[in-house]
Parts: C-alpha cells; structure tokens; sequence
C-alpha cells in the first residue's frame, strides 16, 4: 500500500531516452503525450492549489489577516498543533521499532506484520473515527467507565489526539523497513562485537544511515496529522474554541457561508503542504546524493 | 539462517517487536475488532436490511461507480504525466514533479472546498462548463472530479520508478526488428508497465473508495443521487443510530481487506516482474 508514499530517489533521465532515436517519439505524438499530460495537470492540481489562494484573498488583506487571528482559528490552530505534537513522537518510536524489529531480524509472519502495519491506509478516514468511538464513546465498550471517572475522550481532545495517531500510523515504518531491509545488519553487527551496545549501535551506526528516511516519514507523518480531515470530524464534536482543529474550522466557516475567511484558513495549510512538498523534494534529494556516494565508495 | 535462529547478535529483538506487537493492537487492531464485534450484536436479517437499505445501496453505486472511474481516467493521464516527467525535458518540469504529490500533502477540506469554488456555477471552470451545460459541483460528476484529485498521485507514483528503470536496449532491438513505435510501446513497454499501472489503479481505487473530506464539499450530498458511502457512516452517527453506522463500516472494511490482499499480490507480481523491491 505504501508504494506511493515511499521516497523515490530517481535522477532525471530524460537525456537517456531522448538522446536515442529507439525511444523517442515522433514529435507530434510527443507534443501530444506532453500537452495532454500538463494540461491535465493544469486542471486537476495546479487550478485548485491556485484557487486556495486567489478565493482566500478576494476581500483584500485585511480580512485575510482578520480570519487569521480570530479567536477560533488560533484555538483551532494550537489543536492541530497539539495533536500533530503528541501523533509524531508516538508514531515515530512505533515506527523505528517496527523497522529495527522487522529489518534486522528473521521471524515468522513477518509479511503478515507489515500488512497490518498497512492497515491504516485502506481504512477510510471515517472509519478510524468510528472505531473509537466504538471504544470509548458514551455507548462504547468504556462508556460507562469512562462517564463514571468523568474522563472524555470522545468529542474531546484525546479523541482528536488518538484519531491523528491511527491515520498517521504505517507512515514513518513504511519507510524505514524497506530502506533498513536494504541496508542489511552487517554494520550493526560489527558494532556489537567491536563492543558498543544497542543503544550505541542504534546512535552511531543506524541512526546516520536513515536518517533522510526517518525525517521523509516525520514529514509525511506531520502532514498528514495537521491535515486530517474525515476522522478527526468523527470524534471532535464540533466545539469551537475547543475540539477544532484547523481543518474542521475551514469546514465550519465553509458551512456558514464565510468564503472568504474558510479560504484564509484554508491558505494556512496549502502553504504548510508547500512547505512540506519542499522539505520533501529536498530530503529526496540529498537521499539521493548520499546513495550514490555510497555506491561511489562501495565500487 | 539457522545461527540467527538460536543466536542474534543484534540486542533488542524481543523488546522492539514486543512494543510493535502491543502498539499495533492497541491502536489499530483491537478498535478495529469493535465494529466486527459490535456488528455481531445484530441478526444477520437486520445486518442485511441495513446495508442493502435502498440509500445505502444508492451510495454504494456512486462511491464504486466514480471510484472505479476516477481510477480508470488517473491511469490513463497518470501514465502519460509519468511518461513525460521521465521521458521528456521541458521548463518546470523539477516544480511540476514535486506537485504531483500535492494531494499526499493537502488537506482534503481545503482541496474539497477548492474544488467546489473552481466548479461552481460562476467558478473559473464551472462558468465555461455551465454554458455546455454540464453541471460538475452538487452533483455526481462533481465526486469524480475530487476523486481524480486524491488518486492521481498514486498511479504517478507506481509507474515512474518502472519507467526510469527501463533500458533502452529493448525498445532499440524492437526498433530494429522493425516494430513502429507504437507496436513497442503496445506490446513491449506496456507489459512491463502493466504490474505497476494496476497497482496504482489499484491503490488510487481503494483511496478513492474510503475518501471524505475533498468529495463532501462539492458533492451536494442529495440522498439518492451524490451521497458517498462514507457520508451514510457520518449520517447514521449523526442520527446516533451506531449500530447502522458500524454495519455499512463493516461492508467497506471487508472491501478494504480484499482490495490490501489484492494490491499485494499486485505489487508482488510487480516486483517479480521487474526485479525491483516494493
């Protein structure tokens, strides 16, 4: 399932095909694959990212800058913060330990571990809120354990928190297990004998061969978290100035007909999904140049 | 193999697939055991008039419908727009690369209200629409377009490591052999794509299926006619009716589970068709 989300450290290789006359197409039929696929592009990614922006500032600046401040909106915005805080750090143990498990040591049912690992991808958002509240809601298996040591977890933030955990959860494993399996333990192994120990070995020896693994998964992880949309709607309740995160306020003044504030709010997080392409095309790339050095000194 | 058995020189087994195992129930498995167990609490009738009540076999319509479709237009376009970001050189080509994951990275509830803006009837592309007479946002047509949206990534995504990968020489014996171009491209490139191509169907489908917040927005939600799958979950939460809420999960979830059995064998056969690792 990951297999869209997993780096990809592929050089530019349009010179190769390009330079020979076997694998080009005529120009035509190349003007056409082109146009079709940019114009495609045009319309179905660059139009509605374009509009975030264009919708956010049709009433000047400073109603821009008005939405932005609201009371709400910096509630909102602490929460996914806060969520997106506390759904990292857990997911990143969990993700690190699970490729460190899976990578490094033969078991069986290993495959059948990391499809369950997997298993948060094909669930649809929706369902991950439900789930919880299965669990914890008034009518949930703790219902009625929870209501009676006043504890709330749906329509609250931890409902939020655990509803970020679960959508964010294959992504920092997903990773590191394919770039760890390819890595092999023979440096590790060499550690432990020469006499460090795991804690060592994992520092010194692991932890600077995945690192751009480890921070593409942590920014994967971080996007995903304050964008989270369908499950956190589920458990949050709707309470303003409490239970809403930054994408249930866009929805919330989408709904009341306040276009132009929803799309302010809305500009905020295009621009962290900017930011997180950008750190991402980066961490490509210096993946990449680390590979190859690595080849380079290999051969 | 057989030392690692009974000796590992490596410390931490125990303790990291320990925490793996106990962090992985705790989390997923165990809460997602809820809506199999609480669906159980009914008879297998009123499980059935459930999810066969006509709204809820409406939605199923629409969500497979457009999903399948959405999936069927993204692998056409997705393989062209990966065949030019591999084969061809032109301006911006690093920016628009980077862009292709922009649905990964956008919040739904920004890219659905977006879209509805884009498509409404006074919107950039809704008025030109309008005056063909197409209507795309609050009504059916306006689901496909959100679910092109969230897919198109995945099928980019599958396909264009294949692509890079593939060498020259085959396409240059087809081409001295005599093949036209398209002949190569149908009966040698094609083959070796096709894994890939299906798995990215595959994966683009199953995100299509579950997805709520891009296609909310913009689909009008009129029961019978633009409500998904996932929004019957929603409504019958609303309604406070859990048990109705947990039974339509239950189709989708047997759904996701065949779809992950069948997207893994996908990328197995990709990955012994090509050598490549997933």
């Amino acid at each position: 399932m990951a297999a869209a989300t997993t780096m990809h450290l592929g050089g530019d290789q349009a010179a190769r095909f390009e330079s020979r006359a076997a694998t080009r197409e005529t120009p035509l039929v190349k003007w056409l694959i082109l146009g079709t696929a940019l114009s495609f592009f045009a319309v179905f990614l660059l139009m509605p990212l374009i509009a975030v922006f264009v919708e956010a500032l049709r009433k000047g600046w400073e109603t821009y800058a008005t939405a932005l401040v609201d009371p709400d909106a910096l509630s909102a915005l602490r929460l996914t913060l806060l969520a997106a805080a506390i759904a990292l750090p857990l997911n990143l143990v969990f993700g690190v330990s699970a490729a460190w498990a899976i990578a490094k040591f033969e078991f069986r049912g290993k495959h059948f571990l990391i499809t369950l690992i997997d298993l948060p991808f094909s669930v649809s958002p929706v369902i991950a809120g439900l789930i919880y509240v299965l669990v914890f809601g008034a009518q949930g298996w703790f219902g009625p354990w929870l209501s009676e040591h006043d504890i709330k977890i749906i329509f609250a933030v931890p409902g939020i928190v655990l509803a970020t955990v679960f959508v964010t959860f294959p992504f920092i494993a997903r990773e590191l297990i394919p770039l760890m399996q390819a890595q092999g333990k023979e440096e590790e192994e060499a550690a432990i004998v020469l006499g460090a120990n795991g804690l060592q070995t994992f520092w010194h020896v692991t932890l600077p061969n995945i690192k751009w693994g480890l921070l593409y998964g942590v920014i994967l992880t971080n996007a995903r978290a304050m964008g989270e949309f369908g499950a956190v709607s589920v458990v949050s309740g709707h309470i303003r100035g409490e239970t809403n995160t930054l994408p249930l306020h866009v929805e919330i003044l989408y709904n009341e007909y306040q276009f132009a504030a929803a799309f302010a709010v809305a500009s905020l997080l295009a621009l962290l999904a900017l930011v997180t392409l950008g750190i991402k095309t980066w961490v490509e790339h210096r993946a990449a140049a680390a590979w190859r050095n690595s080849q380079d000194d290999a051969s | 193999m057989s030392a690692a058995k009974t000796f590992r020189v490596l410390p931490g087994f125990n303790l990291t697939l320990g925490y793996t195992l106990g962090y992985l129930s705790l989390i997923v498995l165990i809460p997602l055991a809820a809506v199999f167990l609480k669906t159980a609490e009914l008879s297998f009738g009123e499980f059935w008039n459930v999810v066969t009540a006509p709204r809820v076999v409406a939605s199923y319509k629409l969500s497979f419908g457009m999903s399948l479709l959405a999936a069927a237009i993204n692998a056409v376009f997705g393989l062209m727009l990966a065949w030019a970001l591999v084969r061809y050189t032109f301006p911006g080509k690093k920016l628009i690369d980077a862009l292709v994951d922009l649905p990964f990275a956008l919040p739904t509830a920004v890219a659905g209200i977006s879209l509805t803006a884009l498509y409404a009837k006074n919107g950039w592309l809704g008025q030109y629409l309008d005056v063909l007479g197409i209507q795309v946002a609050f009504k059916p047509l306006g689901v496909l377009v959100a679910l092109v949206f969230i897919g198109l990534p995945f099928v980019v995504r599958t396909v264009q490591p294949i692509l890079e990968d593939l060498d020259t020489e085959l396409e240059e014996a087809a081409t001295s052999l005599g093949a036209r171009r398209w002949q190569t491209f149908r009966h040698v490139i094609l083959p070796i794509l096709l894994p890939a191509l299906m798995t990215g169907f595959a994966l683009a489908f199953a995100r299509a299926v579950g997805e709520y917040g891009s296609v909310i927005f913009i689909a009008g939600n009129i029961p019978m006619v633009s409500e998904i799958t996932p929004l019957m979950i929603i409504t019958k939460l609303e309604q406070y009716d859990y048990t109705g809420a947990t039974a339509i999960a239950t189709v989708m979830l047997i759904l996701s589970f065949i779809l992950l059995l069948v997207i893994n064998g996908l990328q197995a056969w990709t990955a012994k068709r090509t050598g490549r690792d997933r």
